[in-house]
C-alpha cells in the first residue's frame, strides 16, 4: 500500500474523490433544475432517488464515504503541508505567483463543509426521519412542496448563495487541477481548463438561480 | 629531482593502447582494500570519483560547495569537442590532435594531446548512455556545430548549457555510487593541506566548513581536481569560490607547478560596470559570427559618448574604426581569442574605450540585422527598401540565433542590444597552466594526481573553444582510472593508513595555527580589499600584455601586498563555526603566493605564445612572436620555501608528428 | 540609492533567529543583488559585526547555489532569474527589502541565509541516474535515434539547477517540481526507460521521507522557477508513479 501512503498516492486520491463529487454535483443539479419548469418531473425524479434501493443503500453510502474521505484527507494534508515549513516566512507574497483560490482550498472547503452540515440538517435529516424513523407513508408528491418551503427564508437563501460562491471557487481550482494530479497535462489541457472554468461558474450559478427562483416565485 | 614525463615508447597512435596493456592492475578483491581521495567535483573530479568507485575502490570525495553539482564546470556554455566525424566532414583523431596542438601554439605535450583526441569519442558515447540530453536533429541523431580555430563541425552541445548537462551526467554517476556506499561524499568541506608520509601522498586535512572542525582523512592516493586559478585576477568568469588552494597546497608539499603564466583571456565578456563588480559574465564566442567590433575613430566622439552627449548609433560609418577588420583582413572579427583580446586592449589603452571606465568596445549587430533583414524581405517578396520592415525581419533572425544571450545582456547592462551595440571587454576565463603531471597524470609527489583544469598538460599556451569539457571528462573517465591502478598495485598489502601518524598531526597543527592567526589578527582591511588589490596588479601587469619592467614591479608589489595582508587583514568570527570570510582568507593567502610565481614565470618566458604576450617579443606589426629555439619547453616550478625562491625545471617538448609553424591571421 | 534591509540573522542551526535591520547608502542600480550584499558585508566587517552568511558561487545564474527569499518571493521580484542575476535597478531609492532564507523543514538553516539542501542530493541518490558503468563504448552515441521532440523536452526538464526555489515558494514546501524534472528527463529518453519503475518509486519515497509537503497544484513553483521548468513535468511524474505503483 505504498501508493496510498505516498504523497502522490494521496494527491491521486484527492483528485479522484473530488472528480467523483463533481459527478454527483452534476447529477444533483440536473434533478434540481427540473423544479424550475416542472414540479411533477421533479417529484418523480426525487421519489425515484429517495426510494430506489440501489440509490439508497449503495450509492448514498458511497457518496457519504466519498465526502468524508475527501474532506478528511484534505484536512490531514493541510496539517502535513503546514508542518513542512515549520518556521514561517515573515514576508510571503503568495499573490505574486499563485491565484488566491488555489492557495485557499482549505478555506473554501471548510465553508462548503459547514454548508453541507446545514444542507443535511435541512434536507437529509428530515428525509431520513420521514422515511426510516417515523416511517411515514410514501408520498410521491411531497418533494416540490418541501423545496419551496425551504427557500422561503431570505437568510437561508443568502447563506445558500454565499456557500455556492465558495463552491465555485473550490471548483475553479479543484476541478481542472484534479486532471493534473492524475497525470493529464497535454495538448487538451487548455480546452479542459476552459471547460472546468465554465463548469465551476455555471453549476453554482445554476444552483443559486434555482434557490432565487423559488424564493421569488413562492408568493 | 629531474622531470620524467614517463611518455611511453612507440608510435604516437599506439602509445596509449600499448601503455594500457602493459601497466599493472589491481584485482577487484584488492580494490576493496584501497582508499582514494578526490578533491573537487567538477567534470574531472566527479567523473573520476564515479569511475573509481565503479571499479571498486573506496572513494572519498570533497567539495566546498553545498552539493557536488555546483562545481563551476556547470557554467560552460558552448560545447564539447569529439572526433566522431558524424558530419562526414573529414574529422579524425589526428585532426583533433593537430588542431589542439596548433591552437595551443605548440606548447603542449604531444602524447597527452593525442590521447585526449583518441578518447574524445568515448566521452560522447558514455554521456549519451547516461542520459545527457545533447541537441539532436530531426532524424533523431546528434547534432554538431563549429567552433573557432577549426575547419570541421565536431562540437556536441546542449543549447547554451553543455557544461551543466555534462556535469549533471557525471553527478548522476556519482549519485549512483554514493547510494551504493562506494563514494563517501563530503559536501561543504575544504581541503586544507596534503599529508605526505614517507614521500607518498597519504591523505589530506579537510575543514568542515559548517562546523569549522578540522578532519584527517587518509588514503592510498589523492586526486586533485580543483580547477583553475583565474580568480587570482579577482575579476574573472570563474565562480566566486573557485580557488587555487588545493593545487597550491600540493605545490608547497613538492608538486611542481607548470606554466603558471598561461592564462586565457576571453574577448567577449560584459565589461566592468563599477568598483562594486564581483565577477564577470561571458557572452558566447559565437556572437562574433554576426557582430562587428569597433570603436570611434575620433577621440572627441569617445569623450562625447562617455559624457552621454552622443549615442553610438549616431556615429557615422566613416567615423568608426573596425579595428579587427582593419588589422586582420583575412579573419576579421573571427580571429582567435588571444588576438581579439589584445586588439581590444590596444584600442582602450589608446583612449578609445567607450564606457565610463574606458574599458569597453562595441560589438555591433546593426549590419547583420540589415543583411538578414534584406535577405528575409527578398525571400518573402517584400520591399527591401522599407528600412523599418528590414530591421524588424533582421532582428527576428538575430533573436532566433542569440535570443537568450541578448536577454542576459539586457538583464545585466539594462540596454537593448537589438537597438544599440553591445559593449564588451576581455576577461580572464581559463588557466592553461597548472600542476605539473606526467603521462599518468601523477604530480611530482608519488600517489598525488592532478586532473582537469588543475593540471597543465593538454592546452599548451592557449585553449581552443569546447576543449575544456573534453579534457576534464577524458581525464576523469578514461585516463586516471587506468593509470592510478599502476601505482596502487603496490599498495594492496599496505592496509588502511593510520590518521594518528605524526605527519597528520603536524599538518593539522599547521593548518590550525594559520586559521587561528587569521581570526586573532587585529587587522583593518577585509579579505576582499586585498583580493581586489592583487587582482589589479595582476590585470595591469600580468594581463593581456606583459613586459619585463611591469612583471618585476608586479613581483615586488605582490610580495609587499602579501606581507601587508598577514599583518593587517581583518577576519571576523571564529574558527569553530560557519565562517565564509575565514575560508576566503585562506584562499586569498594562496593567491597572493601564486600571483608572485605567475609573474616570475611570465618574466622568465621572454617570448610571446598563445595567451602569453611579451611586448619584447613581437613582430614589427605588433603580432605575437614565438621563440621556439629558446622556449619550446614546459616551465615546471619547484617550491623552495617562498615563491621568489622557486626553482625552474624545464621539460623539453619534442614534436615528432607535427611540424612547428607560425600562426598567422592576416 | 539608499536602502533599508531587513535580514534574517541566525547564528547556527540550533539558535533562534530574528530579523535585523541595516541601512545601506550608495547602492548603485547597476549592482547585482549579491554585489549589494557584498557591500553590506564589507560595511558590517568594518563595524565589527558578523557579516551575513549567504550561499553563492557562479554568479551567472547556473550553479543554483544562491538562495534568497526577497520581499516574499524566491529570488526576488524579477522572473526567470536567480538572486545573483537580480539587479538593484529593480528596486527604488528608499525601499525596504526583506531578505530571508529559503524555508522548509527539509532545508534547515545552517546560518543566516544559508540553508542545507542536501535533501535534494539524497533524492537524486535514490534513483536520479541511469545505471551504466564507465566503459565509453557501451553503445555508439548515435545507435539509438531519439525523437527531437522528446529530446528537446528532456532537455527542458534537465535545465533545472537544483536551487530549491520551487520548495521555497510553494506554500506547502513541496519538492515535486524538482523531483519531477529529473524523473521526466529520464522518462523521456530511451536510456532512462529501463529503470523508470524503480526510479520514480524510490525518488518519490525519498522525497516523502525528507519531509517535503504535498503538491496542491497552485503553480507557484513554475512561476518562480529561474529556469521556467513546466508543471507538465509534475503531471508526467504522477503518471509515471501511478503506472509504476500498479506495476508493482
Amino acid at each position: 500500500m505504498t501508493l496510498i501512503a505516498s504523497s502522490i498516492g494521496r494527491k491521486f486520491a484527492m483528485a479522484l474523490s473530488g472528480l467523483f463529487l463533481v459527478i454527483f454535483l452534476t447529477q444533483h443539479f440536473a434533478i434540481n433544475i427540473t423544479s424550475v419548469f416542472s414540479a411533477a418531473l421533479f417529484n418523480e425524479l426525487s421519489h425515484f432517488m429517495g426510494n430506489n434501493p440501489l440509490v439508497q443503500f449503495v450509492f448514498q453510502p458511497i457518496l457519504i464515504l466519498g465526502v468524508l474521505f475527501h474532506f478528511t484527507l484534505g484536512f490531514l494534508l493541510e496539517i502535513k503541508n503546514a508542518q513542512s515549513r515549520n518556521v514561517k516566512y515573515k514576508t510571503y507574497r503568495g499573490a505574486a505567483n499563485a491565484p488566491w483560490v488555489s492557495r485557499n482550498m482549505i478555506l473554501s472547503g471548510a465553508v462548503i463543509l459547514s454548508f453541507l452540515g446545514l444542507h443535511f440538517y435541512d434536507f437529509w435529516v428530515p428525509e431520513m426521519n420521514y422515511k426510516y424513523i417515523e416511517v411515514l407513508p410514501l408520498n410521491s408528491e411531497r418533494y416540490f412542496e418541501e423545496l419551496i418551503h425551504k427557500f422561503e427564508s431570505p437568510v437561508r437563501v443568502g447563506i445558500y448563495a454565499l456557500s455556492f460562491v465558495f463552491l465555485s471557487l473550490h471548483l475553479y481550482h479543484g476541478f481542472s487541477s484534479s486532471f493534473q494530479s492524475v497525470g493529464l497535462n497535454n495538448s487538451y489541457t487548455k480546452a479542459l481548463k476552459t471547460f472546468t472554468v465554465a463548469f465551476s461558474i455555471v453549476i453554482p450559478v445554476g444552483f443559486v438561480f434555482i434557490a432565487l427562483f423559488h424564493h421569488l416565485t413562492a408568493f | 629531482m629531474a622531470l620524467d614525463s614517463k611518455i611511453p615508447q612507440g608510435s604516437l597512435a599506439d602509445k596509449w593502447t600499448t601503455h594500457k596493456s602493459n601497466i599493472n592492475l589491481v584485482s577487484p578483491a584488492n580494490k576493496r582494500l584501497i582508499d582514494v581521495i578526490v578533491v573537487g567535483t567538477g567534470l574531472a573530479g566527479a567523473s573520476a570519483s564515479a569511475t573509481l568507485a565503479e571499479l571498486g575502490y573506496n572513494v572519498k570525495t570533497f567539495c566546498f560547495q553545498d552539493s557536488p553539482r555546483r562545481a563551476h564546470s556547470i557554467a560552460a556554455q558552448g560545447g564539447i569537442n569529439a572526433a566522431k566525424n558524424y558530419q562526414g566532414d573529414g574529422d579524425s583523431t589526428y585532426r583533433l590532435f593537430y588542431d589542439t596542438i596548433k591552437g595551443g601554439d605548440y606548447r603542449s605535450r604531444e602524447a597527452n594531446v593525442y590521447r585526449l583526441a583518441e578518447v574524445s569519442a568515448n566521452i560522447i558515447d558514455q554521456c549519451v548512455a547516461q542520459g545527457v540530453p545533447f541537441a539532436r536533429d530531426y532524424g533523431g541523431l546528434l547534432d554538431n556545430r563549429s567552433f573557432g580555430g577549426v575547419l570541421v563541425s565536431r562540437t556536441f552541445y546542449a543549447k547554451g548549457q553543455t557544461g551543466q548537462q555534462l556535469l549533471l551526467g557525471a553527478y548522476s554517476a556519482m549519485n549512483r555510487q554514493i547510494g551504493r556506499g562506494k563514494i563517501k561524499m563530503y559536501n561543504r568541506h575544504e581541503m586544507m593541506d596534503l599529508v605526505v608520509v614517507e614521500g607518498k601522498a597519504r591523505g589530506i586535512i579537510a575543514r568542515n566548513l559548517v562546523s569549522g572542525e578540522l578532519e584527517r582523512h587518509s588514503a592510498h592516493a589523492v586526486v586533485i581536481a580543483s580547477g583553475g586559478y583565474g580568480n587570482v585576477f579577482f575579476l574573472s568568469t570563474n565562480a566566486m569560490g573557485s580557488n587555487v588552494s588545493a593545487a597550491w597546497k600540493i605545490h608547497k608539499k613538492g608538486a611542481h607547478f607548470a606554466n603558471p603564466c598561461f592564462t586565457q583571456i576571453h574577448p567577449t565578456c560584459i565589461p566592468v560596470s563599477g568598483e562594486h563588480q564581483s565577477k564577470l559574465t561571458l557572452m558566447s564566442e559565437s556572437l562574433r559570427n554576426d557582430g562587428r567590433i569597433w570603436v570611434p575613430k575620433n577621440l572627441e566622439d569617445v569623450k562625447a559618448i562617455r559624457e552621454g552627449r552622443l549615442k553610438p548609433t549616431e556615429i557615422k560609418e566613416e567615423d568608426r574604426d573596425y579595428y579587427l577588420e582593419r588589422r586582420y583582413p583575412a579573419f576579421g572579427n573571427l580571429v582567435p581569442r588571444d588576438v581579439a583580446s589584445r586588439a581590444a586592449k590596444e584600442r582602450c589603452d589608446e583612449g578609445y574605450g567607450v564606457n565610463k571606465t574606458g574599458e569597453a568596445v562595441y560589438l555591433d549587430f546593426a549590419s547583420a540585422i540589415e543583411r538578414y533583414g534584406k535577405e528575409q524581405a527578398h525571400v518573402k517578396g517584400l520591399d527591401t527598401e522599407d528600412s523599418a520592415l528590414v530591421k524588424k525581419l533582421g532582428q527576428d533572425v538575430i533573436r532566433a540565433k542569440y535570443g537568450n544571450l541578448f536577454q542576459m545582456y539586457e538583464k545585466i547592462v539594462d540596454q537593448n542590444p537589438y537597438e544599440t551595440p553591445m559593449m564588451i571587454y576581455p576577461a580572464v576565463h581559463y588557466t592553461m597552466g597548472g600542476v605539473w603531471v606526467d603521462y599518468n597524470l601523477m604530480t611530482s609527489i608519488p600517489g598525488c594526481y592532478a586532473i582537469g583544469e588543475a593540471n597543465f598538460s593538454d592546452h599548451g599556451a592557449n585553449r581552443l573553444g569546447a576543449s575544456a569539457l573534453m579534457q576534464g571528462l577524458a581525464d576523469g573517465y578514461f585516463v586516471l582510472p587506468y593509470t592510478i591502478g599502476d601505482y596502487l598495485s603496490n599498495d594492496i598489502r599496505t592496509g588502511s593508513i593510520d590518521t594518528n601518524l605524526p605527519e597528520f598531526e603536524k599538518a593539522e597543527a599547521a593548518v590550525k595555527a594559520q586559521l587561528e592567526a587569521f581570526v586573532s589578527n587585529k587587522g583593518t582591511h577585509t579579505v576582499d580589499y586585498y583580493h581586489r588589490k592583487l587582482g589589479k596588479i595582476m590585470w595591469d601587469k600580468c594581463g593581456m600584455s606583459r613586459n619585463a619592467k611591469g612583471l618585476k614591479e608586479a613581483i615586488t608589489e605582490i610580495k609587499a601586498l602579501r606581507e601587508d595582508f598577514y599583518k593587517n587583514v581583518k577576519v571576523p568570527g571564529t574558527t569553530t563555526d560557519f565562517n565564509p570570510e575565514l575560508a576566503k582568507a585562506g584562499r586569498v593567502a594562496d593567491f597572493l603566493e601564486l600571483g608572485e610565481l605567475f609573474a616570475k614565470d611570465a618574466l622568465e618566458r621572454n617570448e610571446s605564445c598563445g595567451g602569453h604576450f611579451r611586448e619584447e617579443s613581437q613582430t614589427p606589426e605588433g603580432e605575437a612572436l614565438r621563440d621556439d629555439e629558446n622556449f619550446t619547453f614546459v616551465s615546471a616550478w619547484e617550491y623552495k620555501g617562498d615563491p621568489s625562491q622557486a626553482k625552474l625545471h624545464k621539460e623539453a617538448l619534442n614534436y615528432q608528428e607535427i611540424e612547428v609553424k607560425t600562426r598567422s591571421y592576416k | 540609492m539608499k536602502l533599508t534591509l531587513k535580514i534574517w540573522r541566525q547564528a547556527n542551526a540550533q539558535a533562534k533567529g530574528k530579523m535585523e535591520t541595516y541601512q545601506l547608502e550608495e547602492v548603485s542600480p547597476d549592482m547585482s543583488f549579491l554585489e549589494m550584499m557584498d557591500v553590506l558585508n564589507e560595511q558590517l566587517i568594518e563595524q565589527g559585526i558578523d557579516p551575513v552568511a549567504f550561499d553563492h558561487d557562479c554568479r551567472e545564474g547556473i550553479c543554483g547555489m544562491c538562495s534568497m527569499f526577497i520581499n516574499g518571493e524566491a529570488h526576488g521580484p524579477d522572473r526567470l532569474v536567480t538572486t545573483c542575476q537580480l539587479h538593484m535597478r529593480k528596486f527604488k531609492d528608499g525601499d525596504t527589502i526583506t531578505i530571508e532564507p529559503f524555508r522548509a523543514k527539509a532545508f534547515p538553516v545552517i546560518k543566516d541565509l544559508t540553508v542545507d539542501r542536501s535533501s535534494f542530493d539524497r533524492i537524486q541518490q535514490a534513483g536520479g541516474f541511469v545505471s551504466v558503468n564507465t566503459s565509453g563504448n557501451t553503445q555508439d552515441a548515435n545507435a539509438i535515434p531519439i525523437d527531437k521532440h522528446d529530446a528537446d523536452k528532456a532537455f527542458d526538464a534537465a535545465t533545472c539547477i537544483g536551487c530549491g526555489a520551487c520548495v521555497a515558494t510553494c506554500k506547502n514546501a513541496s519538492a515535486m517540481l524538482f523531483v519531477s524534472a529529473k524523473v521526466s528527463q529520464y522518462a523521456l529518453l530511451p536510456q532512462g526507460k529501463v529503470e523508470a519503475t524503480d526510479r520514480v518509486l524510490n525518488m518519490v519515497n525519498q522525497m516523502d521521507e525528507e519531509g517535503f509537503g504535498n503538491c496542491t497544484n497552485t503553480g507557484a513553483c513554475e512561476v518562480e522557477c529561474p529556469k521556467g521548468i513546466s508543471l507538465e513535468n509534475i503531471a508526467r511524474m504522477n503518471r509515471e508513479y501511478l503506472h509504476a505503483s500498479l506495476k508493482g
